[in-house]
């Protein structure tokens, strides 16, 4: 079985949805692959590291046109013989990985949560309320591996870098303008998340759940009437019609846990819920609860996590 | 401005998932379809508006599926579509569906695809780009706004922690996700008139099977709550660091 993996290595470090794909790829394969990216990185050398061998990079390329990159894909597959491409289930890969399937015919697992089990892989269905096995029949698999799905390989390996040389032709789209919101942890990335709903009362109330996200390493989330009203950006909505997660610990405070929330979040590791109602459907999808003021529990929560931080 | 809005069906956002013959098929009794509401919401009702807002063109709705999704075709007649298609299989993967209408929507000239982020049963995120690669147009995915001047379409995506403001040429495929439009609720004018207007169905071509889901599993059942008192909060802190070892 030939390999090869597609990552989006922009950025001033190798995004760790990427290292876990290479991981995942050098697992697959049951050695060292080849990995295709695109833009500046300095740092593809360090991908030997999680079992790349050859790095192929498109150094003219900086965005994500999906065409562009798709040709790329394609082309490196073919030169490799690559019978499995894995990429990454990221805004990236979803603009790429289904296209490379459409064009290779080659059957496309959106989403895989680890690696095959007599050939099948497991994927979330139904907005994470239940999980499929799907089989891939076609000579060519395309696998979009879910981030936070699989531990980080930290080996050791020389990578050969490699500049693309082919055509990718123009890009169809252009790039007008970035506009970053915050600097922290990507959500989808986030091992930790501190989340509020509409139970915070209002956005001038957030400054604790940044607080505690940021004592903890971790990401801030909220529920979907609190992107709603503006309180946060939407970007930070989760649940069956925002981001699904899948984080070691997700504290929810002052969320009520309604269906369609849970669909976002119940394939988080560790679920810590913080309610003033003890009928709050949440807390039956809990690991931990606090039956409680969130403004009286988040300032306990901060000072304990500032006590934990002196002490590791 | 002619618009193709790819429409799937799906199980109601609060139906129960179960499954049957030995947990290999979804078990649909009792369960109220609806129309996905990424398709619904955002890239259907955005379609109408950029219509309405140019004073000309179409909004065609496009559907793979069985008989049993013509109820729920109507609703995005009823909100507003001109016309409805569906393309009679039963949907299995997703470069099957994505097969189905790039066979259609080819050579027809659309200048705008518009599907949704996901569907919120499969969650594969995947038809739209499909539909993209066979008709050889550019995609953008997560497209949280989208504007049409002339023949330029001006979207936004979500990225890691922020926004990209993109510009790209029609015709072009957009995957649309939460901000780009508000849901409409249809009115009786529009329920009525949604009876009358055409709804095509056209036969299925031969297409591509790459493979597919083979058996369903439901995660399993969680544990108890663990609660801490009130009085006590700080301590979810340190067990969730010394007992859960997850922070
Ligand atoms: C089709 C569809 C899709 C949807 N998609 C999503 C989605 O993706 N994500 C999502 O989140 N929602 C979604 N929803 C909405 C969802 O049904 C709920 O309405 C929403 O999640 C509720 O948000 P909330 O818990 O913040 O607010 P509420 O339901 O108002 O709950 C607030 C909670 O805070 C508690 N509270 C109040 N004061 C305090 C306090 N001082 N301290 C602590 N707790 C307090 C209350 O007891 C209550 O439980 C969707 C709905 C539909 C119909
Ligand atoms: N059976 C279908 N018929 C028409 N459009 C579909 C169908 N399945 C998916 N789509 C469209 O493709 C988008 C992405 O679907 P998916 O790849 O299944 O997550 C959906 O939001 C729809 O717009």
């Amino acid at each position: 079985m030939s390999v090869i993996v597609f990552i989006d290595s922009r950025g001033d470090k190798i995004p760790k949805a990427a290292q876990e794909a290479v991981t995942y790829a050098s697992q697959l394969a049951g050695g060292p692959v080849t990995v295709v990216t695109f833009g500046g990185s300095t740092l593809l050398e360090s991908l030997g590291a999680q079992g790349a061998k050859k790095v192929i990079v498109a150094r003219g390329v900086a965005i994500v046109d999906g065409q562009q990159l798709t040709k790329l894909v394609c082309d490196v597959a073919t030169k490799e013989s690559a019978t499995t491409i894995v990429c990454v289930h990221d805004g990236t890969g979803k603009a790429v990985a289904p296209r490379v399937a459409a064009r290779l015919k080659a059957g496309h697992v959106a989403g895989a949560l680890g690696l095959p089990v007599d050939g099948r892989f497991k994927r979330n269905v139904f907005s994470g309320k239940a999980q499929a096995w799907m089989e891939v029949t076609s000579p060519i698999k395309v696998i979009s591996l879910s981030p936070n799905s699989i531990p980080i390989a930290k080996g050791e390996g020389t990578v050969a870098v490699e500049e693309y040389s082919g055509d990718l032709g123009a890009a169809r789209i252009t790039v007008k303008e970035v506009r970053k919101a915050g600097t922290g942890i990507p959500l989808p990335e986030a091992e930790i998340v501190v989340s509020g709903g509409r139970g915070m009362k209002g956005p001038e109330n957030w400054a604790g759940i940044e607080e505690l996200a940021q004592l903890l390493g971790g990401a801030t989330a909220c529920s979907r009437p609190v992107a709603d009203m503006h309180w946060r950006p939407h970007h930070e909505h989760v649940g069956q019609t925002g981001l699904a997660i899948r984080p070691n610990c997700y504290i929810a405070i002052g969320i009520s846990g309604a269906i369609q929330h849970l669909a976002g979040v119940n394939q988080s590791k560790v679920i810590a819920v913080i309610n003033t109602d003890p009928e709050a459907p949440f807390f039956k999808a809990a690991d931990y609860g606090i039956v409680g003021d969130a403004f009286v529990v988040l300032p306990k929560l901060i000072e304990a996590a500032k006590k934990l931080n002196a002490e590791r | 401005m002619k618009i193709l809005v790819l429409l799937s069906q799906v199980p109601d956002t609060t139906a129960r998932i179960a499954f049957t013959n030995d947990n290999t098929q979804y078990d649909s009794a009792g369960v109220t379809f609806i129309v996905n509401p990424y398709d619904e919401w955002y890239a259907l009702v955005r379609a109408l508006e950029l219509k309405e807002a140019a004073g000309s063109g179409s909004v065609t709705t496009i559907t793979v599926g069985g008989a049993d999704t013509d109820a729920t075709i109507r609703k995005g007649l009823a909100i507003g579509a001109d016309e409805a298609v569906r393309v009679d299989a039963q949907p299995t993967e997703a470069l099957q569906v994505a097969e189905h209408i790039a066979a259609y929507a080819k050579d027809r000239g659309f200048d705008l695809v518009l599907a949704g982020k996901e569907t919120i049963d499969h969650n594969g995120g995947q038809v739209g780009a499909m539909v993209a690669e066979l008709l050889d147009l550019p995609y953008v995915p997560l497209a949280s706004k989208l504007d049409v001047n002339g023949t330029v379409a001006t979207v936004e995506r979500d990225v890691p922690n922020g926004v990209e403001v993109l510009e790209v040429s029609l015709p072009v495929v957009i995957g649309a996700a939460k901000g780009m439009a508000e849901q409409r609720i249809p009115n009786m004018r529009g329920i009525m008139a949604a009876r009358t207007k055409p709804l095509t169905v056209v036969p299925a071509a031969a297409v591509d099977n790459t493979g597919g889901t083979v058996k369903f599993e439901l995660p399993p059942a969680k544990g108890a709550v663990k609660m801490i008192p009130v009085e006590e909060a700080g301590k979810l802190i340190e067990l969730l660091h010394t007992e859960a070892k997850v922070i």
